[in-house]
């Protein structure tokens, strides 16, 4: 036994007996210190995963409710033929802002959201890695998010569509609402991927010791797709979005066929991104179908490596069909054949899924509880959706259905049994992890049944007036047609849906102080959420190792021993936040690492980025200029402060007699993969300019057409070289430091960064030089488009260049810790990447077919 | 939430009544039988999944006891999940593309050749005859039963797509493209078409209407339709004709046969024989008419022709008169 007022670095290893209460008691006295959530209007400067992810959450349920009015007004609009309620122009933008808002404001924050809140827990740390990475994320969504929807009560909403399709968005449309749509919503597509890059580290980086890549919960494995699909699909649209609003804004005619543009170029990218899109609203369901089933089954998951086969399987082949949303644009058989089988073949991972699911419970004995009746609810909708969305990839039927009603139909089933259902079932199911009470029961079953009878009244019939021939997005339909009578019947569904999650509204926002406090695991979960106590700020108490994938419902003492913070890190010595990362396959420690705590930079940093968007939006452009600078400033003075602090001693001991460094610089350290991941990000975004100048390529005869000139070859090829040599200097600065050569390294990086200067003046010179117009044909617009996007990665690769010196000059970077130049050398390498395929493309390729 | 038009609710009984089908579950066309013939296999196999899957969940659920082995439970996985649905979408793809190269079969030169722009908010059509003649008209196409029709379809402004179901599928209108559509009409009668990609205000209001005649009924009609309008003969077709030509229409509209030569407007030659007025908007007859004209904005948000409602009564009636009587 150990006695009272023991070294509280001593070792706590399961062999030992638990140490003693005082230690115990000064040790969560500490961490509560550390973690302690601050009071008052200071509460909101609070970034630790729980607080964030609960408005996150939250916030993201108020954008569902909106869209779900919205759409309760299209009901009404559509219940008798030429009703009057509300005008075409209104009901266009509630089609659009209805769609926009499921799907950017709803469906993809929802799951990060609750990622973010939970995850931590699934994986037992403490927090995400970049935790005020979150709560930017967080706070720039709720700005954007309000700008988009606030659009409508001042008659600027968009009206285009959630697809956006040029030309009517680009030179069709009068007035802002395109803006806001393309700039309101890039501006969260920003804080999607930064989520994203949050999420992905914090699978692959942040999990106990133990928890191999086999071991690894479902809900993760899901987390860790969708992420890399965020990551893959989203810069495709962000790209589009950079083509429409310069076509919108500078007349650079990407879109606009009178001047060599293509208006199909846009379908293709947003379907490269839309058609994914869908799996990233829905795999997290299915993550969370994954973590409920087992749970109430009371058997580990039939299929382990089936379902994680058919989650990756998945997020491949989701790529590789988005043809079959342009099935009827005119495209040759051979596609028509192709992306047609493909879009079918998605459906043989979803049947693995879905059986996987039903042989748990075959094998398991099923509790009967009230999120099982949601998971139900969810599946009978969703095989419905996914049953006609079989039918809807034949193309035969799709030349029919396409663009109907039957779609609308199709959509909601998939999407509302995919998605809808699961989150409310995960709703009841976690509610006690978050709050520590329950959802009424009572309750709970009378919305099930409300959502459940509502949404079949309402979307059955609409498959069948799609059939009739009733086409999508309009605001009236004639009498005579035979649609009457189903639409009236849609509209009455509506609202019995509508009351449904009225009910559950209700439950949720009903106090509930006088309710028993639920159990601390009331389902007997097997995973390490459930290790949680919803009253301590800290996520767990110590971080556990595991070696198997339900250790709560084998490992004898496991919560025990645990609780009494036998485990790792039960201490936080230096009253500082701290969780542990391990090797992405193995799971073995590494390091020790601080994250970051309350703090109101994010807020700044979040204004000033929206700032720089909003006012883009009305053409205020020196608001907009003002804002973008501020921004950048906030978020180095952010970074400056906050990122790859030295700290007092180069080890902890981290308990059990195991030490681990506190810093760590180059590919294993956080911010590393957080660069790599966004540059690959960053790097799509660019293959899809690219694939827009072989697009026009392979679609027009006369590209590059012999009416306009070609960029200066001589001066593209100068300024890549100069680019390429501030690459190689960026490069031996970053050794230079590292031998401890100051005078050196500030001479390279200085030069370095000349280098860059000169390059993107002489890359910018071979276009004016050339005298090649942007407006005058999409030839210039495109090649123009890949030499500015160049040149301001060049910039931004200045900025770091000018960053570093002042952090070596601070004393912040000294050459053991040189984690910010490690993570400028990355950057660097993909400028280099990026500048030379643009010179390559601009200057080679009409050299080749000229 | 809008007001209402100055006319009030009781005008919307103006609003056209559509009679003539447009499901595609009632065939009239080569195309729409062919994918017609696909919808019991669709509906039916899938209704008999769903029992399955659904029933298979409730059992599970349902049933207390573990009488399910892991092992052997895991095959259900393999065999319902993957071999089963790898059959069943085999033998669907190759039932269902079979029909590819028929549907995509744009109909054999040599006849008329029909020209469809898609415009906001209407269609323009051309017919382009053997011998060297055209001409235009709106909203409105007249096809031979038994034949297959190659039709030529583009855009001169935004995205737009030609859908008629009862005769076959659907294709886009994409401006700087020219797509291809066969029709192979296989019943007579008229038929309702729509379009169905969103392309602005009146996307709801931009119909269009087949008519489906015997070979011998549609020579008549295209050689109906190369001829000029007829100078009306009643006083107020007159009185009409000369409100048109005063107010200025044919700057924007042509009627072949007087001095009205536009192009931006629909040709409204023969504009009172076609089934509807406004692409589906209003009904062809002279109250339809004046209802258009006083209420153009209303009926079609967006429009690009001006309303009409400084005019009188009378003298609204004189016009709908004579457009009405060209037939």
């Amino acid at each position: 036994m150990s006695k009272a007022g023991e070294d509280r670095g001593a070792d706590v290893g399961a062999e030992s007996d638990a140490p003693p209460s005082e230690l115990r008691r000064a040790q969560e006295a500490r961490l509560l210190t550390a973690w302690r959530i601050p009071k008052g209007f200071r509460y909101w400067s609070e970034v630790n995963n729980t607080e964030v992810g609960r408005w996150y959450t939250s916030v993201a349920f108020l954008f569902f409710l909106f869209g779900g009015v919205l759409a309760l007004l299209m009901r009404i609009q559509l219940a008798r033929p030429n009703n009057r309620f509300v005008s075409a122009e209104r009901y266009d933008e509630l089609f659009t802002l209805h769609g926009s808002i499921m799907m950017f404001l709803f469906a993809v924050p929802i799951f990060e959201a609750f990622s973010i809140m939970v995850l931590p827990q699934m994986l037992g740390a403490r927090d995400l890695p970049f935790p005020r990475l979150s709560a930017y994320g967080f706070w720039c969504f709720l700005i954007g998010g309000v700008f988009v929807c606030a659009s409508i009560f001042f008659g600027i909403a968009p009206r285009g569509g959630w697809f956006m399709y040029p030309p009517l968005t680009s030179r069709f449309q009068k007035g802002a609402g395109a803006d806001v749509w393309l700039l309101g919503l890039s501006f969260i597509e920003v804080a999607s991927i930064a989520a994203a890059v949050e999420l992905i580290i914090g699978v692959l980086k942040c999990r106990p010791p133990g928890m191999r890549i086999n071991l690894v919960p479902l809900y993760a494995w899901y987390i860790l797709v969708v992420g890399v699909m965020i990551v893959f699909a989203f810069p495709p649209l962000i790209a589009g979005d950079v083509l429409l609003e310069v076509e919108r804004m500078l007349d650079w005619p990407f879109f606009d066929p009178t001047r060599g543009g293509d208006p199909l170029l846009w379908q293709h990218l947003f379907w490269i991104f839309g058609h994914p899109e869908v799996y990233i609203v829905f795999l997290p369901s299915v993550a969370l179908v994954a973590t409920i089933v087992p749970t109430f089954a009371r058997t580990p998951m039939v299929g382990y490596g089936w379902i994680v086969l058919a989650a990756i399987g998945t997020g491949f082949l989701r790529f590789g069909l988005w043809v079959h949303h342009m099935f009827t644009t005119g495209l040759p058989g051979v596609s028509l054949g192709f992306f047609s089988a493909a879009s079918q073949a998605v459906a043989i991972p979803t049947g693995v899924q879905v059986f996987c699911f039903i042989a748990t419970l075959l094998v398991g004995r099923v509790s009967y509880r009230l999120p099982m009746l949601y998971l139900l609810g969810g599946l009978s909708t969703f095989l419905i959706g996914g049953l006609t969305g079989v039918m809807v990839a034949l193309v035969p039927f799709d030349l029919q259905a396409h663009d109907s009603h039957f779609v609308v139909g199709h959509l909601h089933s998939v999407l509302i049994g995919g998605t809808i259902f699961p989150i409310l079932a995960a709703f009841y199911y976690f509610y006690p992890l978050v709050s520590g009470k329950h959802l009424s029961k009572k309750l709970g079953r009378v919305a099930f049944f409300l959502v459940f009878v509502g949404f079949n009244v309402t979307f059955l019939p609409i498959h069948l007036s799609g059939l009739r021939g009733m086409p999508r997005r309009v605001f009236t339909y004639p009498a005579g047609a035979g649609l009457e009578t189903l639409n009236l019947v849609s509209t009455v569904g509506a609202f019995v849906l509508a009351a449904g999650m009225l009910v559950f509204v209700v439950d949720v926002l009903r106090p509930k102080k006088k309710d028993p406090d639920a159990e601390r695991n009331p389902w007997n979960g097997g995973t390490l959420e459930w290790l949680t106590e919803p009253d301590k700020p800290w996520g767990v108490r110590s971080v556990p190792e595991i070696d198997e994938r339900y250790p709560l419902w084998h490992q004898r003492d496991f919560v025990r021993d645990h609780d009494e913070g036998r485990f790792f890190l039960p201490d936080a010595e230096e009253l500082k936040r701290e969780t542990l990362l391990t090797t992405p396959i193995d799971a073995t420690p590494t390091q020790c690492l601080r994250v970051g705590g309350p703090t109101f930079v994010t807020h700044w940093a979040a204004l000033f980025t929206g700032g720089a968007f909003i006012f883009s939006t009305f053409h205020w452009w020196w608001s907009a200029l003002a804002s973008s600078v501020l921004a950048l400033f906030t978020i180095l003075g952010w970074l400056w402060t906050g990122t790859a602090i030295i700290p007092e001693k180069a080890e902890k001991d981290v308990g059990r007699g195991l030490k681990l460094p506190l810093y760590v610089s180059g590919p294993g350290a956080v911010g590393w993969w957080a660069m790599l991941i966004t540059m690959l990000g960053d790097m799509t975004a660019f293959v899809s300019l690219v694939f827009g100048y072989f697009f026009y390529w392979t679609g027009h005869r006369d590209f590059p057409p012999g009416s306009q000139p070609d960029a200066h070859p001589g001066l593209l090829l100068a300024g890549l070289g100069l680019v390429i040599a501030a690459w190689i200097g960026t490069v031996v600065s970053r050794r230079l430091n590292r031998r401890d050569r100051g005078g050196a390294f500030h001479a390279g990086t200085a030069l370095s960064a000349a280098l860059s200067i000169a390059g993107g003046v002489a890359l910018v010179l071979s276009l004016t030089r050339a005298g090649l117009d942007p407006r005058a044909h999409v030839y210039g617009a495109i090649v123009w488009l890949l030499v500015v996007w160049t040149v301001i990665h060049v910039g931004l690769g200045v900025v770091m260049h000018l960053y570093v010196m002042a952090r070596r000059i601070a004393r912040r970077m000294t050459a053991t810790h040189d984690a910010d130049m490690a993570v400028v050398t990355l950057y660097w390498h993909f400028v280099g990447l990026t500048a030379i395929t643009a010179v390559a493309v601009v200057a080679g390729f009409p050299l080749a077919v000229r | 939430m809008e007001r209402l038009g100055a006319h009030g609710e009781a005008s919307l009984a103006f609003a056209v009544q559509i009679p003539s089908p447009q499901s595609a579950l009632e065939p009239a066309g080569r195309d729409a039988e062919r994918i017609a013939s696909l919808f019991p296999i669709l509906f039916g196999g899938g209704a008999a999944i769903w029992l399955v899957v659904m029933g298979l969940t409730v059992y599970a659920v349902v049933l207390r006891d573990r009488r399910h082995q892991r092992d052997r439970t895991r095959r259900w996985v393999v065999g319902g999940g993957a071999f089963a649905t790898t059959a069943l979408l085999g033998l669907l793809l190759v039932r269902g593309l079979s029909a590819m190269p028929e549907l995509l079969d744009p109909g054999a030169p040599g006849g008329p050749k029909i020209r469809v722009s898609g415009e906001q908010w209407w269609w323009r059509v051309r017919y382009e005859l053997p011998d060297g003649a055209s001409f235009e008209l709106a909203n409105e196409l007249w096809l031979p039963r038994g034949r297959r029709m190659p039709l030529l379809l583009e855009s001169p402004d935004v995205i737009h797509s030609f859908w008629l179901p009862s005769l076959g599928g659907k294709i886009d209108v994409i401006p700087g493209r020219v797509n291809r559509l066969g029709l192979e009409p296989t019943r007579t009668g008229t038929f309702t078409g729509v379009c169905a990609e969103y392309c602005g205000l009146s996307h709801a209001r931009m119909l269009f209407h087949v008519v489906v005649v015997e070979p011998p009924a549609f020579e008549a009609w295209l050689a109906a339709q190369r001829a000029d309008a007829r100078a009306p003969a009643a006083v107020l077709a007159q009185r009409g004709h000369l409100l048109f030509q005063q107010h200025g229409c044919g700057a924007c509209h042509a009627v072949r046969g007087t001095a009205a030569r536009g192009a931006v407007g629909p040709d409204l030659t023969h504009v009172g024989g076609r089934v509807s007025v406004a692409a589906g908007t209003v009904a062809n007859d002279v109250a339809g008419f004046e209802e258009w004209l006083a209420r153009t904005e209303a009926l079609k948000p967006g429009v690009h022709m001006p309303s009409f409602h400084m005019l009188s009564s009378e003298e609204r009636n004189a016009l709908a008169t004579w457009l009405d009587g060209l037939q």
